[in-house]
């Protein structure tokens, strides 16, 4: 087993560079480390400017989500040993402008989830006398995949569709609206379709799929997607027809 | 980008440009444009199939002329290039029909290896009818 490893970390300093660049460190080789781990070494003990963002360290707060080895990744749930030889290349989550070193602007995400009104929707509030609403364990089971979102934006690293159209709505503001939509509670759906009709909202998705191979929590905002087309499809027709809805 | 200068209250973003190559960086992601490229060859085997029909319209000798030129090398060639793709086409689409379709038999979700399974069935019994009416209207 080797006693040390590489690790070549992507730099941006706006304040003296125009572009990113690379600097290599190395730090101990540890079985039980992982990327976030090396991250934290070098920051405690080789070079204290390299700036990246971190919180749990357990893939719950979906904060540390890097490009390791060209794939976006959670890098607390990234094994140094699970990679292979050589330098390991940590960089930032692709398709977000670049704040500092591996720190992302996420803020276009945060506008968009808003958009979709990722809450419970009611038409009108049930009286607090008539208690809490009630579900059934059915009833959870058709949205608890949805909601385990951590809003780590690998989904948005992983979509190629996303990267050349900015303005493509995204899988993980999809995956959310999808959550309450099938939530028995929720009476907001045909608000979220209309939002999701738009140019830049389900239809711009062509189906890459990777999404859901990089989703960290099995959410499957592909899934979600495609199952919303196929919703909003049924809408329409339902239109086309004399007795439809206006 | 130059004209923003930075201060520590004001980003100066680095903003990376997508490389026209991107479909090439993976092999998922060459699957998907290969796949979306697929629906040339579906929309020529269309055109092919008008082409007939209108030269069925139009008689006898216009139809034995359009099979002629359907059988040179160039159009067999092209057809096994389209029915190449079009079987890739059909293929991943139904393995991706699971993600799509969510069935739920009594509260439980059908697996999806039967949803994409149910496809497939359906693939063969209407590929053995057509084939079944060619057949029969030769012999």
């Amino acid at each position: 087993m080797p006693s040390t490893v590489t690790l070549a970390v992507a730099r941006y300093r706006p304040e003296n560079e125009s572009e990113p660049s690379v600097q290599t460190y190395e730090v101990p080789f540890r079985k039980d480390w992982v990327v976030l781990d090396a991250l934290n070494y070098i920051k405690d003990r080789l070079d204290g400017s390299l700036s990246f963002r971190w919180s749990c360290r357990m893939g719950v707060c979906g904060s540390c989500g890097m490009t390791v080895n060209g794939q976006p990744r959670l890098t607390c749930a990234s094994f140094l040993s699970s990679e292979p030889p050589g330098p390991i290349r940590v960089e930032p989550l692709r398709y977000f402008p670049v704040v500092r070193d591996l720190v992302v602007d996420i803020t276009d995400f945060m506008r968009k989830l808003k958009k979709v009104k990722p809450w419970i929707v009611r038409r009108e509030d049930q009286p607090l006398a008539e208690g809490e609403y009630l579900q059934t364990p059915d009833q959870l089971d058709a949205y608890k995949q949805f909601s385990m979102c951590i809003n780590c934006l690998l989904c948005y690293s992983a979509c190629p569709i996303y990267g050349l159209e900015p303005s493509f709505i995204g899988p993980a503001a999809i995956a959310l609206a999808q959550r309450y939509n099938q939530d028995s509670r929720d009476e907001g759906s045909a608000e979220r379709l209309q939002i999701l009709s738009e140019h830049d909202g389900m239809w711009q998705c062509t189906f890459v799929g990777e999404c859901t191979k990089a989703c960290p929590k099995h959410v499957d905002p592909a899934g979600a997607i495609q199952q919303y087309k196929l919703t909003s499809a049924a809408h329409w027709f339902k239109t086309l027809l004399p007795w439809g809805m206006k | 980008m130059s004209t923003v200068r930075y201060t520590p209250y004001h980003p100066r973003w680095y903003r990376r440009r997508v490389s026209v190559w991107w479909w090439l960086q993976s092999r998922s992601y060459t699957g998907f444009v290969l796949r979306e490229l697929t629906s040339v060859a579906v929309a020529f085997f269309a055109l092919v199939l008008l082409w007939q029909i209108r030269a069925l319209g139009r008689g006898p000798e216009a139809y034995a002329r359009v099979l002629a030129r359907l059988r040179s090398p160039l159009f067999v060639a092209l057809d096994v290039l389209a029915l190449a793709f079009v079987l890739f086409h059909s293929i991943t689409w139904f393995n991706l029909a699971p993600k799509a379709m969510v069935v739920r038999l009594q509260g439980k979700r059908v697996p999806d290896l039967l949803v994409a399974g149910a496809n497939y069935a359906a693939w063969i019994v209407l590929s053995a009818a057509v084939a079944a009416i060619l057949l029969r209207g030769r012999g």
